[in-house]
């Protein structure tokens, strides 16, 4: 005997059965209208809430900081902007210093990630095999979503002297090395935590894997027919790499120097930690709002960095990089 | 490239050293959560002991802030879940007017340095006169995790095929009981891995917490605090490892439900 099967028809039999399902083929008919149902909340959350308040920043760029009542009043003005890019004014000097400082580290710290993530990118997308793609890729997510904070907070302790990095020197009988290189003008200081060397050490370490990944990407997509015809075309393995592959997995570099580009420019929390005193556009910005209570001026410099941002993204997006995303 | 060749040695060499680089870091922490000294990074470590998991877990102070940022992190999971699924409802079929503007906004919060997110929330709190709160620390949360679940779920989304959800409809059920036995099951791990991952991401950040906060301590907040005072080392080393595995099971978690999800039913088609 057959068991009748439970029809969703006449399953819900109760009165508002009548309604639900009413409602339910007016929303299937009316996509439009599921649509702007479905888009209403996000849109008020980030059209609204989330655009509204970089608008208000904006905004407040613009408005007057009295020095000495300390007190910002909404009377329009350019003053914040003249401070960090006129260079008759005289906060000029000590602006473009730190937009600079910042800028010089977030170079170097891309171009490292560049470097390093490069062989472990390459690894991983040509020969990394069954378990170990796995293990790669897990090892790579992992450091990468650990603790922002616990990882700068680790290279404290790392760098600390007396520590682990001090050991090592010592242990090797490298001492004279480290003086050497800690007593050089720019990269040097009076100890490693203290030391640009350090702190670009650091960045380095935090944003790498944003480099890893869509390098491994952009290289795993790179068609092995490509390569085979290269080399049946007589190239070299290092002319097939620098002709071929190296073109293809480039924008994949750009990609993640975008990461790591933006990151360095915005953050504040590393360079509190480690490093000389000279300050961030990010430390700039937090004292300015916080302690200064300037909030005029950090509004100001934050256009900085979503400019020197928006020109790379420019650039990147010329070099292909949106396709490697 | 080569499938069938292997590896070079140093090539090997600067890949499993890259791996080492990443961990090294992690391994220190767990090292010296374990270890004796009261105040001070000494290497070698001076002993063995378990006595500071006690004496961390015992702090008003340590279980106030995790317990802020188990209730922030809760609360931005499920925003983000709600919005990013929308989100990723609408726009993952049609194309309209403003679709690829409203995709940027969504990945913006994350795009753009949290330092700005984080100033421009307070600015914006600030002319509503709201005070710095629970609430304004978890919409500040929610604003850049909606993107990690809109991103799993379009995935998912963009993998299953419409002519599953055409079927139900075709065999009479109706809108709601096909999002209940046909949608919503093809999302599940997809949603699952989407909220691990807000989960992670709200728990431990920082930038824009710094901002949205005011009094209120977040574990990360904690911490920062926390690395000024030199006496609660040890203390200090617990959390920190306590946050590290926090924010590295979610994803690893997330990872392993998300593993194979490229043959969903139907996709093939």
């Amino acid at each position: 005997m057959a068991i009748p099967a439970p029809d969703p028809l006449h399953q819900h039999g109760l009165p508002t059965a009548g309604i639900r399902r009413r409602l339910a083929s007016l929303l299937y008919r009316r996509q439009t209208l599921l649509l702007l149902l479905l888009l209403t909340p996000p849109l008020l959350w980030f059209g609204v809430v989330y655009l509204g308040s970089l608008l208000a920043l904006l905004m407040q760029s613009f408005y007057t900081f009295d020095d000495f009542t300390m007190a910002v009043t909404p009377e329009l003005t350019l003053a914040n902007f003249r401070a960090i890019a006129d260079p008759a004014n005289p906060l000029f000097g000590a602006n473009i210093d730190i937009v600079l400082r910042t800028l010089g580290m977030a170079a170097a710290v891309t171009v490292a990630c560049a470097l390093i993530a490069f062989p472990i990118a390459y690894y991983m997308a040509r020969y990394a095999r069954g378990w170990q793609k796995g293990f790669f890729y897990i090892a790579v997510m992992a450091p990468m979503w650990a603790s922002y904070i616990v990882k700068a907070y680790s290279w404290t302790v790392i760098l600390a002297k007396g520590g682990i990095v001090y050991w090592l020197v010592q242990a090797l009988g490298l001492n004279a090395v480290l003086e050497a290189v800690l007593s050089l003008p720019v990269v040097g200081g009076s100890s490693l935590s203290t030391s640009n060397l350090g702190r670009f050490m650091v960045f380095t370490y935090i944003w790498l894997p944003f480099m890893i990944l869509p390098i491994q990407a952009a290289l795993e997509r790179v068609p092995l027919s490509l390569l085979q015809a290269s080399s049946d075309l007589g190239a070299r393995p290092a002319q097939t790499f620098r002709t071929v592959m190296l073109p293809l997995a480039f924008p994949g570099v750009v990609a993640g120097s975008i990461f790591t580009f933006s990151l360095t420019l915005g953050d504040f929390i590393v360079p509190q930690l480690v490093g000389p005193s000279g300050l961030f556009i990010g430390n700039y910005v937090y004292t300015m709002q916080g302690a200064v209570g300037n909030i005029p001026m950090a509004a100001a410099f934050t256009v900085v960095p979503v400019l020197l941002i928006s020109l790379y993204l420019a650039l990147a997006r010329r070099l292909g990089a949106f396709d490697a995303l | 490239m080569h499938s069938e060749a292997r590896a070079p040695l140093w090539l090997k060499l600067l890949a499993y050293g890259g791996l080492a680089f990443l961990h090294f870091p992690i391994v220190v922490i767990a090292l010296y959560a374990f270890n004796t000294e009261e105040s001070a990074y000494s290497f070698p470590l001076q002993g063995f002991t378990l006595d500071w998991f006690a004496a961390a877990f015992g702090r008003d102070d340590v279980l106030a802030a995790i317990w802020l940022s188990v209730k922030v992190a809760a609360v931005a999971t499920l925003a983000s879940l709600l919005l990013g699924t929308m989100a990723a409802a609408a726009l993952y079929r049609r194309r309209f007017w403003g679709k690829e503007a409203l995709t940027l906004m969504l990945i913006l919060p994350i795009a753009l340095p949290g330092i700005i997110t984080g100033i421009a929330l307070l600015s914006a709190f600030k002319l509503l006169a709201w005070e710095p709160s629970f609430w304004t620390i978890a919409i500040g949360h929610a604003t850049f995790c909606v993107v990690v679940v809109y991103n799993n779920v379009i995935a998912r989304f963009r993998r299953s095929s419409h002519s599953l959800v055409e079927a139900s409809m075709d065999l009479g059920a109706d809108g709601f009981t096909t999002f209940r036995h046909v949608v919503l099951p093809q999302l599940a791990t997809a949603l699952l891995a989407g909220g691990l991952l807000a989960f992670a991401l709200s728990f431990d950040e920082i930038i824009v917490t710094t901002f949205t906060a005011g009094h209120e301590r977040t574990l990360p907040i904690w911490l920062l605090n926390q690395l000024g005072r030199p006496r609660d080392v040890p203390i200090t080393n617990v959390v920190a490892l306590t946050v590290m595995l926090i924010t590295m099971v979610p994803v690893i978690a997330a990872w392993k439900l998300t593993q194979g999800t490229e043959a969903v039913a139907g996709s093939g088609k």
